[in-house]
């Protein structure tokens, strides 16, 4: 401390109009580690609290959406499975799927939900969204646990599924995943400040989105041609390769996968980036 | 001394009317404007936040060039009129918003207090809200764990810790939020109106909290507040600001009576007798008209008003009087009272000095204006101007009771107290 005599380096920190070019702070973001922890938890807590079932809910939800699935598309319309029992091949898509919609659906509102208190208070606004992909990660994890029981027993059952190595990309599909969701939210909900006409557009479009990725369908149930129109979806390579992971029964291209990741990353940067701008005078436009 | 905080040339620009339409053409302008190298189109217009005015300009300054430093341990009293600039000052102070420019250098960490229960959530319980708001006022899951009980017990929800705060009463609510953010680990301490809060047991207790965080805790403070009793009571010193702009900076007694001058009205008028904007008519010209407190530097409850009137008479021989009116805020005239100056038609060319008191604890506190009638005969009227000159009277504390009571007096009354146990005491004496 003592040396620290010269007159600049005295101040822990400046207030500035623009306040330093792509400055995300991670070291900020770390010292708010408490406060990003306890939003994840009030995420799990607060949504299910004075409901009777309680978090049963988070199995309730994937398992309704997927006798849904089973009876609209699988038996009334008749798509197929690719050889695999309706419930497990919905059940698959369902639970990797909800992981990219709820993180990108909740940070998409980042800005408008939390208008209040941003007026208020300050905190790295970055801790927000990073709380949602932590809360809805830990719902994914839950509810893949209840896919994994359904699995077994259909293992046990002696059906067609073929659980394999391919397993140990969990992780990296998974960060993928929550990557995307991230990414685009944060691109959103930074675009949402100024231009509210997309927060009407969005659940539209995570609707017409789940459509363009082989999620109540196989890829290879498609002809070759729209199929390269499927891979550039990043979504598609993440969500084949973990049906083949765990079914058994999908398409594994690491050239796809490769296509995903570096679309992630740079998703990533653009998407801290805008943000990072926005946060910086959203209060006065909101 | 330690510097703590150095604010230069901050300035803050705001956007006028509805924001969100045509925004898309604004930012091609401005993008375009950028391309060539030119100023941003939207920045030249700004004028100064006077809403007395209305402008054409879609730009306002909310803030333009202020300029202090504070040194640790000092407590800093913001005040001035409602949109003169205090919130948004507070806003960038606590990085809610930037400056457009300008820029201030922090020493600590700071705290800001702009609204208590920032971020309670009503489905969690005390325990879960203190931890999360304390969290959210930038302080770590530790430094919440040890400060856990004092927190709880200064709130005085020993009992409903673990119930949710929905069910609370709207005081324990707002009782447990202050707790929270009056036990922050910070160097800095920002508060804006927040004493405002439960019950006047509780409001002492705040006060008695916020003076232990400045005298005995050595943290700084800055304190924004329309009550002037507690700004005198908390601060050393004082910042006014005007429309936006600097206006005053220096000890707080200094500070207040800055601002009570720059009320609306002018709190004395000054005229030489050949000045041609004199008030007055062929009859009569005031030449000079003032209040001032008499006793100590600042017009108060307990300070007591002195007023002085010179004017100048055209007419000898006549019965001269003069009335004095002082009306309130509320428009509600407080007295109606003539000052006789002769009776014997012996009123003489020249000038006259008038003064005359208000003794001590009369006036309630709150704002006020003269008008004079000048008669003769008590009966016609020579000459009447209205609002000639204002002031406020401060308020001052009774008992724990800091805020400004209603009426129009505030007598000092010496209740005669005394006690008996039972009925047949009290009908024996």
């Amino acid at each position: 401390m003592l040396n620290k005599t010269t007159k600049e380096s005295q101040w822990d920190f400046i207030i500035e109009p623009s306040g330093g070019p792509l400055s995300i702070g991670v070291r900020e973001i770390f010292r708010y580690r408490d406060l990003l922890f306890l939003f994840v938890k009030r995420d799990l807590i607060a949504v299910y609290k004075q409901t009777i079932l309680g978090p049963i809910w988070y199995f309730i939800q994937p398992i309704l959406t997927t006798i849904t699935f089973a009876v609209i598309f699988g038996n009334l319309a008749g798509i197929s499975t690719d050889g695999v029992p309706q419930i497990l091949f919905y059940l698959a898509g369902v639970t990797i799927w909800n992981y990219f919609n709820e993180t990108f659906t909740q940070t998409s509102k980042t800005f408008i939900d939390n208008a209040q208190i941003f007026g208020k208070v300050y905190f790295p606004r970055l801790v927000l969204p990073l709380s949602k992909v932590l809360s809805n990660l830990a719902k994914f994890f839950i509810q893949l646990g209840l896919f994994l029981v359904v699995l077994v027993i259909y293992v046990l059952l002696g059906k067609d599924v073929h659980p394999n190595y391919f397993m140990l990309f969990t992780p990296i599909l998974v960060l993928m995943m929550g990557g995307l969701g991230l990414g685009f939210g944060l691109i959103s909900s930074s675009l949402t400040v100024k231009y509210r006409d997309l927060t009407f557009l969005i659940t539209f479009g995570v609707q017409l989105l789940m459509y363009a990725t082989p999620v109540i369908y196989p890829l290879n149930s498609i002809s070759e041609n729209y199929q390269l129109l499927l891979w550039l979806n990043p979504l598609t390579s993440i969500i084949e390769f973990f049906k083949y992971a765990y079914l058994g029964s999908g398409l594994v291209s690491y050239f796809w996968l490769t296509y995903s990741l570096l679309f992630t990353i740079s998703l990533l940067i653009l998407g801290a980036m805008i943000f990072n701008k926005v946060e910086k005078s959203f209060i006065d436009t909101v | 001394m330690n510097q703590a905080i150095e604010v230069n040339n901050l300035s803050k620009l705001y956007r006028l009317g509805e924001i969100g339409t045509g925004t898309l053409t604004h930012d091609v302008t401005r993008w375009w404007a950028k391309v060539r190298g030119k100023e941003d189109p939207f920045q030249k217009v700004g004028v100064t936040n006077d809403r007395t005015v209305k402008t054409d300009d879609q730009f306002v300054w909310a803030l333009r060039d202020i300029n202090f430093s504070l040194n640790q341990g000092d407590v800093l009293g913001i005040i001035g009129r409602n949109g003169s600039g205090k919130s948004t000052l507070l806003k960038i102070l606590s990085r809610v918003t930037l400056p457009t420019q300008g820029h201030i250098k922090v020493k600590g960490r700071i705290a800001s207090l702009l609204e208590v229960g920032t971020g309670f959530h009503p489905d969690l319980t005390g325990r879960e809200n203190i931890f999360l708001n304390g969290a959210i006022l930038g302080m770590t899951k530790s430094e919440i764990k040890s400060k856990f009980d004092e927190i709880v017990s200064f709130a005085g929800v020993d009992q409903y810790v673990d119930t949710p705060v929905k069910r609370y009463s709207s005081g324990m609510y707002v009782r447990l939020a202050f707790a929270v953010a009056a036990h922050l680990e910070s160097e800095i301490l920002i508060i804006d109106e927040v004493l405002a809060v439960g019950d006047a047991e509780f409001q002492r207790k705040c006060i008695g909290k916020m003076d232990d965080v400045s005298k005995k805790e050595g943290r700084t403070v800055l304190f924004v507040s329309h009550n002037m009793a507690s700004v005198r009571s908390l601060c050393q010193n004082g910042l006014v600001l005007q429309n936006g702009t600097f206006g005053y900076y220096g000890s707080v007694d200094s500070a207040i009576s800055y601002y009570q001058h720059q009320s609306t009205l002018n709190s004395s008028v000054n005229f030489s007798i050949d000045d041609p904007a004199i008030i007055g008519n062929e009859i009569i010209k005031i030449c000079d008209f003032s209040v001032r407190p008499m006793s100590g530097d600042l017009l108060s409850i307990s300070s007591g008003v002195e007023f002085e009137l010179v004017f100048w008479n055209n007419t000898p021989n006549i019965n001269l009087d003069v009335t004095f009116e002082l009306v309130n805020l509320e428009e509600v005239k407080v007295f109606h009272h003539a000052a006789i100056i002769s009776q014997e038609k012996d009123s003489k060319e020249g000038f006259y000095i008038l003064k005359g008191t208000l003794p001590a604890n009369l006036l309630n506190a709150g704002q006020y204006k003269f008008n004079l009638l000048f008669g003769e005969n008590q009966k016609y009227l020579l000459f009447r101007v209205n609002d000639i000159i204002g002031f406020e009277v401060l308020n001052e504390a009774l008992g724990f009771n800091s805020s400004i009571l209603p009426g129009i007096i505030r007598p000092d009354i010496p209740y005669q107290i005394s006690f008996k146990e039972n009925v047949y005491e009290l009908s024996k004496s």
